[in-house]
């Protein structure tokens, strides 16, 4: 392979090895480019977010946007998940003796992994690309740019209130999504597997402890902050006209998705260390 | 006897601006100065970095050499809390408007008023009316963005950037993209302005539009200012310079 220059056909091989460095060094560079972006402006948000002017209607239009519109979603996907966990263990353990353990075991997956993690990954989908493309459209229309020389700040009015607002909605969908999820599994066990409503609950209160409940929720509060910020992130460096929303909206879906699963492994290793019983 | 000429204020010194994005040098030593209640035409070709200038005056862009000298503060460096203040007093009409879109046309011009005045919604209300009659929006006050004209869109950012009275208001390509009629209208509402004795920039490609409204203009070509004279000058002038923006115009 050859490359083409200005000053006609290169000597100089293009090998698919450059080919491959060259992909790897401008991953790196987006990579760092966000890492840096995303720092600085966590660093923004800890300036203002205790600096006047305060705006609570916004926090509360965002909480109505992120929080009461996903009630819905969050609730169907968990009732769905509950039920067919619920089903699967059901089935599966009914061969060695163990379908009396499924209200323990689902009751305790819901709790500490499934709640959390669903709810993000569906917040993720639909705030997160909310977010990225409505703040990018702002940028490419020049919102963002007037609210600055309208003598204000697209952090105080952009960035914090949703942010805080996710870090307000999105552990309290947790725990509805917790709640409608047993709710699905113990329908499922009345209806399937012959196990009663008393006795699912009883059980699954003596395997709970209000420490499942509260990690659950403290992933959320990280996956909250991690998917808000990247979001408002992109949306903030979204360039290229209508395309550019499109890639901003993509990426942010991506990149909390994969950061939810990764960081979900290392906040559970890091609570059962320090706070589940070994 | 004999009268004594005042001598006219500066209203901004922009100083020796550079400005490169990349390898491309924008700015390479950009200078002139506004005087109070004039309106000075800025023309330029495309990509010259002629609302580069505008945005580094309000403080979007942060030239990499130079000085923007506004009430005895150089702009350039300025901190985002610092440069609040100036903002209130330099308003910005943007190309398209940039009005925005989850808001009425009401809210949008109320905006800067509940942001930094005290006013009460009552006071806020009768301010934005006023305004919309300037502008010849009347009763367009709950209409959001999208229900407005491109014409009405501009019209609706130049009431939003008039509205905190700022001493300097940049209008960047106003006339862009306009049938004649709402050009016109447009003109008239920035003359009506003109007549309370406002102090700008006005940049543009529209050169009869400039010739309308400008007290004096400017030409950047290369990086620089190379010409800035009076409009009546302006159109006089033998410069090839000059003539190829004016003729450019008349084609």
């Amino acid at each position: 392979m050859f490359k083409l220059t200005q000053k006609g056909l290169s000597l100089n091989p293009v090998t698919p090895l450059h080919v491959f460095a060259r992909e790897i060094g401008s991953r790196l560079l987006s990579f760092l480019r966000f890492v840096g972006g995303f720092s600085l402006l966590c660093l923004q948000i800890g300036r203002e977010i205790f600096e006047r002017p305060f705006y609570p209607r916004l926090i509360v239009q965002q909480i109505m946007t992120i929080g009461v519109q996903s009630i819905l979603l969050v609730s169907v996907t968990a009732l769905a998940t509950g039920s067919v966990m619920a089903l699967q263990f059901g089935y599966g353990l009914s061969k060695f003796g163990g379908k009396l353990y499924v209200p323990k075991i689902v009751a305790m997956a819901i709790l500490r992994e499934m709640g959390p993690v669903f709810t993000s990954l569906l917040v993720a989908g639909r705030i997160g690309s909310g977010i990225a493309s409505e703040v990018g459209s702002m940028k490419v229309t020049q919102q963002i740019d007037a609210i600055r020389a309208l003598g204000t700040s697209p952090i105080k009015r952009i960035v914090i209130p949703r942010l805080v607002a996710a870090l307000i909605a999105l552990p309290i969908l947790t725990l509805i999504a917790d709640y409608i999820g047993i709710f699905g599994a113990m329908l499922v066990c009345m209806k399937d597997l012959a196990i009663n409503s008393e006795y699912f609950i009883a059980k699954s209160i003596e395997a709970l402890e209000m420490k499942d409940i509260l990690t659950g929720m403290a992933k959320t509060v990280v996956f909250a902050f991690f998917i808000s910020v990247t979001a408002c992130w992109k949306g903030l460096e979204t360039e290229g006209g209508t395309q550019g929303v499109g890639n901003s909206t993509t990426w942010v879906v991506v990149t909390s998705s994969i950061f939810i699963m990764i960081s979900d492994y290392f906040l559970t290793k890091f609570f059962i260390i320090t706070i589940y019983p070994r | 006897m004999m009268q004594i000429e005042q001598p006219t204020k500066i209203a901004l010194d922009v100083k020796n601006l550079y400005k490169s994005f990349g390898d491309k040098a924008v700015h390479r030593g950009v200078s002139f100065q506004l005087l109070e209640g004039e309106i000075l035409g800025l023309f330029g070709g495309s990509g010259t970095g002629k609302s580069v200038i505008l945005r580094s005056i309000i403080g979007l862009e942060h030239p990499d050499q130079g000085e923007i000298i506004f009430d005895h503060t150089n702009i350039v460096g300025l901190s985002e809390s610092r440069l609040i203040r100036i903002r209130t007093q330099i308003g910005y009409v943007f190309q398209n408007g940039a009005l925005f879109d989850s808001l009425t046309v009401e809210e949008n011009l109320a905006y800067p008023l509940r942001e930094h005045t005290a006013l009460s919604d009552r006071e806020i209300q009768k301010k934005v009316n006023r305004m919309l009659e300037l502008i010849d929006m009347k009763g367009s006050n709950h209409l959001f963005p999208n229900e407005l004209s491109g014409g009405m869109q501009k019209r609706a950012g130049l009431a939003r950037a008039m509205i905190l009275e700022p001493k300097v208001i940049l209008f960047d390509e106003p006339t862009a993209g306009l049938d004649p009629v709402n050009t016109k209208r447009l003109l008239d509402n920035i003359k009506n302005l003109k007549k309370t004795g406002i102090t700008g920039i006005f940049v543009t490609h529209d050169i009869p539009s400039a010739f309308e409204i400008a007290d004096r203009i400017a030409i950047l070509y290369q990086g620089k200012i190379q010409v800035i004279d009076t409009t009546e000058n302006i159109k006089k002038s033998k410069d090839p310079l000059v003539q190829s923006f004016i003729q450019g115009a008349s084609h």
